[in-house]
């Protein structure tokens, strides 16, 4: 750096060091600016991710079921799951549904995994608790009503069919064979005891099932055949839902994957709205932001006609002045640009704790965007009064006039 | 010989006449006041001399070249070459010390050389206040670093314009002190200025009023 480079740093830092109190007006308006662009930015970045995860609240958004009548091996699962990013799967619950007795009358049992079954539906609401698939069940609120059920109960289900030459009795705990004097027809009355460890509301069909451990359920129907439906949560648009649902149902794997329409349609729309409000908000707060920056710089600089009037008197040229004047906004511009920066993460995350109760995902890319902008803003801001500035008569401004 | 020659200049205001019909002539070396009540022209006349205005009608030769038709780029190097300029308001810039004020006029000029500066601040007696910002000087000691950046770029001429007019007696002594020194040393200088003690010290006086020269006497007391 020779003489005359190190003057002119010289001068930049001076002006920026010991107009302290002029400099922090400044500063403080590109930091306000940057702030809100960088937080604001980093909100609608983030508003996505954060409402993919509210709206997994309402349930699964992808199921799978199987593919011509054949049956969905856990192996045919596993692979199906694994085609979805694992920071977008929330999880995925299989259920087997079977028909039975209890008390004589026909209920529905529901075969399930409960160490994922909140995971996709978390919106179920359990009095009591969830069974830990020790004998326990989850016996759903309209059945519970129905037979006079509650927490703690013991319920007696019964499995009753035709013994054929392919179905194995021996080993069978509790059984009893009787012979249907009409048809002259042998059955096979099992059954199974188990507890009620909680009652399930949810406003919804969930309420007419009693649930119980798929190993429960297998031990009851004497059989291991596969479940009947997995629910998958996957905190994904639906455009990108829709990517990963063509990928499993060209593969070779059988079965099929369905988004549900529902969930899957009303989360696109509102995901939309929402961007295009954050993305509005976004705008004008930069707009006004702009103004407010240009405003202050005007102001700034407008003070400092007489000096731009005495370094003319001095011989500078009009693009030496612009030329300096540019560099301390410029440096203001960067110098709130990081600050803004890391002030907007604070301000987003707050507003993500306040609103979604998560912390809000640190764009590193934001960085440079937010500094670049400020920088850009200032230096455009300042331009529009310096331009002005070095049209001033050095003779008049000298003047005092 | 010829510094600087105007001839007819006239500088019009719609109207008004700041300057009608000027002509002076100032040699290398000479030491001139500019005297006259407000409104006379004195101003006018400093700006366009110093290039910061240019005449309506006439010619400013500056050392032989006729400036009047220059570009305003092509003035403000010549004016930034060949003048300093001392204000009455001193017109320091108020974040940069005495130094740092002087090391601006030759930032501009050429390369700026902070042991030349210092030496400049010497020559007016306030190397000692070399770091300190105008707001920690004197109006004396204000005026006093005005002159040593104007004569930083060792000058052909020095325009002031009312030196002493915001100083007390004492300053305004050191200040005309410095003007008798840089004379000496050969340094022209246009001094404009309401104050007869100032006028006094010239070599010539020169006195204007509604825009023309009324008088241009040397001064029979110069020097003594």
């Amino acid at each position: 750096m020779n003489k005359r480079q190190r003057m002119f740093v010289r001068m930049v830092l001076a002006s920026l060091l010991r107009r302290r109190s002029r400099m922090i007006i400044a500063l403080l308006a590109i930091v306000v600016g940057a702030t809100i662009l960088s937080g604001l930015g980093m909100i609608y970045y983030d508003v996505p991710r954060q409402m993919s995860a509210q709206f997994r609240s309402y349930g699964a958004n992808i199921i799978f079921v199987p593919k011509d009548g054949d049956d969905m091996t856990d192996e045919a699962i596993r692979k199906g799951i694994e085609v979805f990013p694992s920071d977008k799967l929330e999880g995925y619950t299989p259920y087997r549904y079977e028909n039975m007795k209890f008390n004589n009358q026909p209920v529905t049992l529901a075969g399930t995994d409960f160490s994922s079954v909140l995971k996709t539906s978390p919106y179920w609401h359990i009095s009591g608790e969830l069974s830990d698939g020790n004998g326990g069940s989850l016996v759903g609120r309209k059945i519970a009503e129905k037979f006079g059920l509650s927490v703690g109960d013991s319920i007696s289900l019964l499995n009753s069919f035709e013994i054929t030459d392919d179905k194995d009795i021996t080993g069978i705990p509790d059984y009893e064979i009787y012979t249907d004097p009409q048809t002259g027809e042998k059955y096979c009355d099992h059954s199974i005891d188990l507890k009620v460890s909680g009652i399930l509301e949810t406003g919804g069909s969930e309420e007419d099932y009693i649930y119980v451990t798929l190993a429960d359920l297998g031990s009851l129907m004497l059989s291991d055949r596969s479940c009947d439906i997995v629910e998958v949560s996957v905190a994904a648009r639906e455009d990108e839902l829709k990517g990963y649902l063509d990928k499993i149902n060209k593969s070779s794997y059988p079965l099929t994957a369905k988004p549900v329409k529902r969930v899957t349609a009303s989360e696109s729309t509102v995901l939309s709205k929402l961007e295009a409000l954050v993305l509005i908000v976004t705008l004008v707060v930069l707009a006004l932001t702009m103004i407010c920056v240009a405003t202050t710089m005007m102001a700034v600089i407008a003070e400092r006609r007489r000096e731009i009037g005495l370094r003319k008197a001095l011989g500078a040229l009009d693009s030496s002045i612009v030329l300096e004047f540019l560099s301390e906004g410029l440096v203001l511009g960067a110098v709130g640009g990081i600050l803004g920066s890391v002030l907007g993460y604070l301000f987003a995350n707050a507003v993500s704790m306040n609103v979604f109760s998560s912390a809000i995902t640190f764009r590193p890319l934001l960085l440079p965007v937010t500094i670049i902008a400020s920088v850009i803003v200032t230096g455009l801001a300042c331009l529009i009064p310096i331009r002005s500035a070095v049209d001033v008569d050095p003779a008049l401004v000298l003047k005092g006039e | 010989m010829k510094l600087l020659e105007l001839k007819n200049v006239t500088k019009r205001y719609g109207s008004l006449y700041a300057l009608d019909k000027v002509s002076l002539s100032i040699d290398k070396g000479e030491w001139i006041a500019i005297m006259g009540p407000s409104g006379s022209g004195k101003s006018t006349m400093m700006n366009i001399i110093s290039c910061m205005d240019k005449p309506t009608e006439g010619q400013v030769i500056f050392d032989g070249r006729d400036i009047t038709k220059d570009s305003r780029k092509k003035l403000t190097e010549f004016h930034r070459d060949k003048i300093g300029l001392v204000f009455q308001q001193f017109h320091l810039i108020n974040y940069l010390n005495a130094v740092e004020n002087v090391m601006v006029a030759q930032y501009y000029h050429s390369m700026p050389d902070e042991k030349e500066a210092l030496e400049a601040l010497e020559r007016v007696g306030l190397k000692d206040r070399a770091k300190h910002l105008p707001s920690q000087l004197s109006g004396g000691e204000q005026q006093r670093v005005c002159i040593a950046r104007a004569l930083i770029n060792s000058p052909e001429l020095i325009l002031a314009d009312e030196p002493t007019g915001n100083l007390d007696e004492a300053n305004e002594n050191i200040v005309l002190d410095l003007f008798k020194q840089l004379h000496k040393e050969g340094t022209s200088l246009i001094v404009v200025t309401h104050d007869p003690e100032v006028g006094e010290v010239a070599q010539r006086v020169v006195r204007l009023e509604h825009g023309k020269i009324v008088s241009d006497k040397k001064n029979d007391h110069f020097g003594v």
